[in-house]
This record gives C-alpha cells, structure tokens and sequence, in this order.
C-alpha cells in the first residue's frame, strides 16, 4: 500500500477501517446456527466499532487545520487502484452514512432479530453492513474505479436487502423494479465516466471538468439520469416507493435516509468538480426540484400505506435538496458567492436533517407495522394511547419534515428560501421570476407535507383504532425506542442549536465552489441563525410554561374530585363509533381531487339504485402515474414487439453455434473491408 | 419631556401592551358591524373580552378518547400567536425582533398551530372535525403559497427581507413607484386573511351546521381555559394579518408618536369594519368553489410580482 503524503493515522485510515469493519460485521453470523444470537451480537458489534471509527475519521477530516491527504490502495487491474480522500463534502455524507446505519442495526435488533426471522436474519445482516460499507467507499472515493465499485457493492447489496421477504410476490416484484433502475443508473455512470475519461485522459476526479461543450452537456445529463435515478427525483423515482415499502423497516430508514443521498452526492461532486457551470444546469436542477417536491407530495397525500407514504415524501425531500443545488449552481453562473452558500448549505443540511427525520419516521412505522402487523393507515388509530413514546417519536419527526420550526427541517429550508428571496431581489431576467415561483413552490410543499403527515399521525395515533390489530397494539421494546429517541434529540439539537453546525457547512460551501474560495461568507452572515435560536428558545419555554399552567389549571381539584371524561361530542349522535371517523382516504379526498390531473387516481364508486339500495363499498387508490400508466404498459407493448425475435432462440445449441459462427464470419469480413 | 431612554422604554411597553390587549376588540367591532347590518343592537364591543375571562376561569372537560396532542393544540395555537405578535411592526416602526426572513418565520409558526389544531381535531376521534380538519388543510395550501408570494413581492418591492423594512417608513415610496403591484399583492393579502381567519365567504364562524364548518368545528370538543387560549390565538391571529394589511394599506409617514398611534388603531378598526361589511354583505360560497377563490389569491400575488420586473 502507498501512502501520500506520510501522515499514517489521516482520517481515511480511520475511515478505511470503518468500511471494513462494516462490510465484515454480518460474516462471523453465517458460521453459527440460525438460532444463535451470537450472529446478531457481532454484527452489531463490528458495526457500532467501524461506525465509530468511520465518524472518528469523518469528524478529524473536518478539522479546519487538516492538510488534504489521499489514500491509495492497488486495485484487481493494473491502472485501476483505488484512491482515497475526504473533504468536507465527503465527511458529511460519511457521518450521516455511520450515524443512521448504527441506529438502523441497533433498532434491527429488536424488529428483526433472529429469533423472530431464523431464515432471513443473517442474509439481512451481512447486507446491511455490505451496503453501508459500500455508501462510505462511494463518499470516499477519488477516482472512478474506486467510485463504481462502491457504487455497485451498493447497489447490489440494496437489492438483496429489499428482497429479505423474497417470498413475498410483492417484494419480489419492488425488487425487480428496483433491479433494472439500478442497472440503467449504473449504465449512465459507466458512460459518463467514459466520457469523462475521453475528455480529460485520467480516472481521476480531481476535475475541472470542462462544461461548455458538446462532451460537457452530455457528461451532466448523464449524471443528471444515473444519481438521479438513485436519488429518486420525479420521473425517476419509480422504483422508490415500492421498494421502501416492502423492505424491512430499518432498511428503508437507511435506504431512504441515506443511500438515495448518495445520488445527491454524486450530483454535488460532479458539480463541485466542474469549472464555471452553465446557467441552465441550475435552472433544469432548480426546475426538476420543484416538480419533484410537489408531485412527490401530492402522491404522498393519496397513499394510504404509511411507508409508501414516507416513500413519497423522500421524492419530495430529494427535490427540496436539488431546489438548493439548483439555486448554488445558478448563484455560481451568475458570480453571486452569498447565494451560493445559502443553496448548497441548505441542500447539505437538508441531506443531514432528512438523514434524521425520515430515519425516525421510518423506524416509528417501523414499530406500529412490528406490532400492529398491517401498514394500512385506515386499518389503524388510536395507537397514541398504546404507544405514547412512538407516537412521540413520531410527531417529533412529522413537525420536522414539514420544515416547522423549532425543530431542523425549518434551518435548511430557510436557508432555501433566503436565496430564492435574494435571487428575486437582484435583475437576472428569467431566472429571478423563477425564483420567486420556486420559492411560493416551496410554501405550497411546506403546506401540502403538513396536509399529508398531519393525515398520517391522526389516522394511525390519534382517535380510536379502526381494528382489533390496532386495539392490540402494544409499546416497543427499548432497543427500537432508543435509537428512535437519538434521531429526535438530534432534530432537536439541529432545529435549536443550528448555529453550532453552520462551521461545516462553510466548509462544505468553500469545497464546492473553489472559485468563491476567498469571497463566501459565512453561512450565518447570510442566515440569521442566532435570532432564530433565540426564538425557537423562546417558543421552547413559552410552550413549556404554558403548559404546565394548563395541566395546573386542569388537575383534579384538592377536594379529590377528578376532572370528568366524557366521550366525544357528534352533534347529539349517541353512539360514534370508530368506523365513523374520517379517515385517511377522505381527509386526503379534497386535495387528492385538486391533484386528480396529476395523480390519476382510481376511484371504485358504488351505484346505489332503489328505495332499498343493497351493500356497496367505496375504494379509491392512487397509482404511480409514471409505472403503472407509463413504464409498465410500455414495457408490455415492446415486449410483445421483441416476442418475434423469439424465433431465433431455438434452445438447441447446434443453432446457437451456426449464430456464433456467423458473427465470427461477419466480423473477419468488417475487419478485412477497413 | 422625559430623557429618551424613559420614552424607548415607554413606547415598548405602550407597543407590548397594545398588542396583548387589542386583538379581541377587533372581533367586537366585527360583531357590532355585522348586528348594525342586521338591524341589531349586538353585543357590547368588549363582549370578545368577557368571552375569554369566562372561559379562563371555567373547568376542563376532556374527552375519552383524546390524548396529549388534543391539549397541545391550545397550548402551541397561543404559545405561537404570542410569538407572532413580536415579529410584527406596527406604526411604521419596527417590530420588537426584526431580522432577514422573518415574514417566513411568523408563516411557518402559523403554520405550527395550525399543524397542532388539525392533529387535537383528529384526536377527538369525530367525522365532524375531521372535516373541519381536512377542509383547514386543504384550504391552507392555497392560502400559503399566496401568502408567500405576495410578501416576496412586497420584499423586492422593498429590496429587503424583513417585515419591518417592508412596512417601514419607505412605504409611500414604495406606493409611488409600484402602486399597481402592490394594490395586487393587497387584494391576494385580505383573501389571505379572510381564508386564515375563517371568515366568510371562505368560513362562517357563527353558523350553526358543524357540517359546513371549517375552523369552529375543528374545535367543538374543546372547553373551558383550553377553548378561552383557543379564542385569544385566534384573535391575535386576526390582529396580526389586519396589522400587516392595514399598515400595507394606508402607509402614513412619521407624524408624531401618538397621532401616528392614533393612525394604527384607527387603520385596524376601520379594516374590522371592512370585515363586518364583507361579513354581512356576501354569502359564504359552496365549500367546491373555495379553491378557484383561493386560487384567486395566489394568481393575484402572481400577478403582483411579475409586474415587479418590468
């Protein structure tokens, strides 16, 4: 092994051991019996140590003295080793890569341990750590060897982890989907890197990539399509929803908080390693972004399966993110460094409190799926009562995603904002009328995800439970609850204490856009991030006091006379029962109907005849638009189609070899006729 | 005349006071608007007040079926009105806290309580605030993109992004220079706070079928203190649009302290009458053709702002 310069302990060892350790952390399991706990003990293990050092590395390389380093390893071809470096951008996507797989394998232990699921329990455990190693060398590498085989470690892995139920038909089917995306996105990266390969002569990626030329556009459209294939952006994102759904649910916390970000960070280095970028990089970014936050919420609002539900709001997420790479890319084309900052400091800040949030709420449907057995919101509710600390977790996790203060999605989305509101006050033409309707496309995201998770709280916690499942339900255990109450804090900490992150994301910014190096300011000169603290501080305490006055106000009185509970008031109806509640379906009907145009969906509307109409139900779904109208039909059509090719597949292999022949004969003559 | 230091003192606590105590005679001068159009005596102006204090001192009745959130609600609704109060200015002066965006930070602290008064609906458990509970929902994602939008043209308009700066004393200027957006972003505004306050025609807050309720049905479980904060946020909620809109509307400059005061509360009861008038004058509108009047809102402020960048 070389090293470069000589600094031994430099963070990529620290980093290096984190991945290895990672990606062994399922191994000593497979040589005990299915019954052994030893497996899941290891695994964890192995983990909590790579995790562990991998932050240790990622922290030490964040340190502002730091010099650069590099490490390089020999890989299996000679020309292609595997070189090594974090900077800034990397550390943060390494940290929340350790951080949420951590939690993730802890909250493992008690939804999936081995005893509950012999047969899959030690697959889905050397996959998951397979799959976190395979993210961290990703965010690590330097050259494109090193980045395509983390890229398909991966996305591989990914796969084996969705299929862990893989009897399942519907889980084998969210795994094919979620199988040719992967292999189309990991085609674009192979091409894009060719290209890259062909225009600057070296695997490295150390840039400048030149961007305005015929190679330079083809070179982002192509990224543009691979990461964003993985991120999920809005037409890509088909295979997102099925495959979060029916993957186990600490899977999906780490598949939808971190692994589709790790497209995001192939967007941001592929940008970071780009000289001057054109305008409409930023204005397509900015665009996609925009559509993809609204429609991905909008199909959000029509599901009625909690995780498809938290699956659509990643699309949502993923846009809001790309609406601040669009915003720092056109600050970049403009030579505007303060927007800039704000945009790529509220796109990677909103990577980190996505990370969080949606781990969170993942690992909160997570528990009531674990207990309640169904993922139908209106088969559930009422489970407040059973489950206070969940439901806790969960609204904590739903006021964050909807970016309300004083929790963190309110920082990076504020951040957002102020750039939209800057780049509308400065006379850019086009681009400042965009601004500002990306930025009341930010309000009508902000309004319709609080539509959407308010929905979802109510029908699953609030009210009374729809069915004896729900009746049954019962609190998690404290290995679930813990890793559930680390990710609130740390939406907390982020939401109060946002001045205390805003070093690294100078950091980060000063990376991406070397050619502002000497002309960014720092992020809270740009965001008023003290005064908001304050405020949130404030809002704290105010609550707090309030609240204790209410419950003071409202305690039994000293004569020993309870306060008196009665049932709810429905106008003078005696008996309300649960089934009369609103339910997910009809709260959503309203805006579901103000979407229809989008969101196609499929209503089943009984027809009631007669004085004395007979037994009819009511159903309504909403189906992706984009698969099951567009993708699926399409691919039936010319699969049908390539059925009269099917004549020359004979299946004996004397004509097979006439083919080979044949081609053999063909190319000699191409060869000869040059 | 006392040092400065005694009047700054004097003029936040006057400020301070002023806005804890004036919101609920809005609603008054609402209701003796709509009796007088109705040939009414009404009740007496300070009715709104009475209201509250007898609801703060009454007992608490909860429902079975509720648990911590349908309390929160309450709780987070004023905790969050109160909050607002400080960010927004009044008299041409600046608000107690003034920074870049914090229009943005009093939207979304809004949109906090409404986050919390839409789940405690849903605690109860009933189809009828569940309605309620939809229908806020739904309407708020028409209303919040205007709203936004026509602050973001009032911030270009201003170069600058802060409420207090956009109300300030450039105001008329502003008014010279881009009357005709800014009478655009104003209509968007007073749609805004006729939808956010549940007035009609988007909400009639005194009809008596919780069916076509919005705002008072989402309620109808609570009682006693819970229900007097309920009624007190909302109020203060009320007093914070009209304030923005009124000051928007009628941009005096600096005259002197106390006929500017008398400007600012004369502006605000005058804007309370315009409600009673809309109030009394039109019908609430089906609950199908509330989105196109909201929509008409965010076209408005569109509208507004594309003329902006002539």
């Amino acid at each position: 092994m070389v090293v470069e310069p000589v600094s031994l302990p430099s963070p990529e060892w620290f980093m290096l051991c984190g991945i290895v350790l990672a990606g062994l952390s399922g191994v000593p399991g497979l040589f005990v019996d299915r019954m052994n706990r030893f497996g899941e003990r290891s695994a964890l293990l192995l983990l909590g140590t790579g995790s562990l050092s991998g932050v240790l590395g990622a922290a030490y390389a964040l340190s502002p003295t730091r010099l650069r380093s590099a490490l390089v390893l020999p890989g299996p071809l000679a020309g292609a080793d595997l070189r090594l470096s974090i900077d800034a951008i990397s550390a943060m996507f390494l940290i929340q890569i350790f951080a949420v797989s951590l939690l993730g394998a802890i909250y493992g232990l008690g939804y999936w341990s081995q005893s509950e699921h012999p047969e899959s329990g030690r697959k889905l455990r050397l996959f998951y750590g397979i799959v976190t190693a395979g993210m961290a060398l990703v965010v690590s590498a330097r050259n494109a060897v090193a980045f395509l085989w983390g890229w398909e470690v991966m996305a591989l892995a990914a796969f084996l982890l969705i299929t862990t139920e893989d009897r399942d038909s519907e889980v084998r089917a969210a795994g094919y989907v979620y199988l040719v995306a992967t292999r189309i996105g990991t085609l674009c990266l192979f091409a894009m890197f060719a290209l890259l390969y062909r225009a600057h002569g070296t695997w490295d990626l150390d840039g400048p990539i030149a961007a305005r030329s015929g190679a330079g556009t083809a070179i982002f459209l192509l990224g543009l399509a691979g990461f964003g294939l993985k991120a999920g952006l809005i037409p890509l994102h088909v295979w997102l929803p099925g495959a979060h759904a029916n993957a186990p649910s600490h899977v999906s916390a780490l598949m939808s908080g971190v692994l589709i970000k790790i497209g995001i960070y192939g967007l941001v280095r592929l940008t970071a390693l780009t000289a001057a970028p054109p305008l409409w990089w930023g204005v397509v970014l900015l665009a996609l972004g925009v559509a993809s936050g609204v429609l991905g919420v909008a199909f959000a609002i029509g599901q009625h399966d909690l995780k498809r539900l938290l699956a659509y709001h990643s699309v949502e997420n993923i846009g809001i993110i790309c609406m601040g790479i669009g915003l720092a890319l056109i600050a970049r084309a403009l030579g505007r460094p303060e927007l800039a900052v704000l945009g790529l400091a509220g796109a990677l800040l909103h990577v980190w409190n996505h990370g969080l949030f949606k781990a969170l709420l993942f690992l909160a449907a997570g528990s009531v799926l674990h207990t309640a057995g169904t993922r139908d919101i209106d088969q559930l509710g009422g489970l407040a009562k059973a489950m206070p600390r969940t439901a806790l977790a969960f609204v904590i996790g739903a006021v964050a995603i909807c970016g309300l203060p004083p929790l963190n999605g309110f920082i990076s989305e504020l951040f957002i904002y102020l750039g939209l509101f800057r780049l509308t006050g400065i006379d850019a033409g086009g681009v400042s009328i965009g601004a500002a309707f990306a930025a009341a496309g930010l309000a009508l995201i902000g309004a319709l995800a609080l539509a959407c998770f308010v929905k979802a709280l109510g029908a699953t916690f609030l009210g009374q439970p729809r069915s004896l499942a729900a009746r049954r339900a019962r609190e998690a255990p404290g290995s679930m609850l813990a890793p559930m109450a680390v990710l609130a804090l740390a939406c907390a900490f982020i939401g109060i204490g946002s001045p205390l992150v805003a070093p690294v994301l100078d950091r980060a910014a000063r990376c991406w856009a070397p050619e502002f190096a000497t002309t960014l300011a720092p992020v809270t000169s740009l965001a008023p991030l003290l005064i908001v603290t304050a405020l949130c501080g404030v809002l704290v305490l105010a609550l707090l006091a309030l609240a204790t006055w209410l419950v003071a106000r409202t305690r039994p009185t000293s004569r020993g006379v309870a306060e008196p509970r009665i049932g709810t008031w429905d106008c003078g109806y005696a008996a309300p029962s649960p089934r009369m509640q609103y339910t997910s379906s009809s709260f959503a009907q309203g805006l579901v109907s103000l979407y229809g145009w989008a969101l196609r969906p499929k209503v089943h509307r009984p027809s009631l005849g007669g004085p004395f109409a007979g037994e009819a139900s009511f159903s309504s779904h909403v189906p992706d638009v984009v698969l099951d109208r567009l993708l699926v039909p399409a691919a039936r059509t010319t699969g049908r189609g390539l059925g009269w090719f099917r004549w020359l597949q004979r299946g004996s292999v004397h004509a097979y070899l006439i083919y080979i022949l044949a081609t053999l004969v063909w190319l000699m003559l191409w060869q000869r006729g040059r | 005349m006392p040092p400065p230091s005694l009047r700054l003192v004097g003029s936040i606590l006057l400020h301070g006071a002023f806005i804890l105590a004036f919101p609920p005679l809005m609603l008054g001068v609402i209701g003796k608007t709509k009796a007088a159009f109705a040939g009414r005596v009404g009740p007496p102006l300070l009715q709104p007040y009475y209201d509250i204090i007898k609801l703060l001192q009454k007992g608490s009745i909860f429902n079975r079926t509720t648990t911590w959130v349908f309390r929160a609600g309450p709780v987070i609704g004023i905790a969050t009105a109160l909050l607002t109060t400080a960010l927004v200015p009044l008299d041409g002066q600046p608000a107690f806290i003034a920074f870049p965006g914090d229009f943005l930070f009093l939207a979304y602290l809004l949109a906090l309580a409404r986050f919390f008064t839409v789940a405690a609906a849903l605690d109860t458990g009933s189809a009828f605030e569940g309605m309620g509970a939809a229908r806020e929902a739904t309407y708020a994602c028409l209303a919040e993109p205007a709203l936004v939008l026509g602050l973001l043209a009032l911030a270009r308009a201003s170069s600058s992004l802060s409420l207090s700066a956009m109300l300030g004393p450039g105001l008329g200027s502003m008014w010279a220079q881009q009357g005709a957006s800014l009478v655009l972003v104003a209509a968007a505004l007073f749609i805004v706070l006729l939808a956010e306050n549940s007035r009609i025609p988007v909400d009639d807050p005194n009809t008596h079928l919780e069916l076509t309720m919005i705002h008072e049905v989402m309620v109808l479980d609570h009682g006693g203190p819970a229900l007097g904060l309920i009624t007190y946020g909302a109020a203060i909620k009320l007093f914070v649009f009209a304030a923005v809109l009124a000051r928007l509307l009628l941009p005096a400059p600096a005259i002197g302290f106390w006929a500017g005061w008398a400007i600012t509360t004369g502006s605000l009861l005058a804007l309370a009458v315009v409600i009673g008038v809309v109030e009394s004058t039109m019908a609430r509108l089906k609950l199908t053709h509330i989105p196109a009047f909201l929509i008409a809102a965010v076209l408005l402020s569109s509208f507004g702002v594309v003329l902006l960048f002539r």
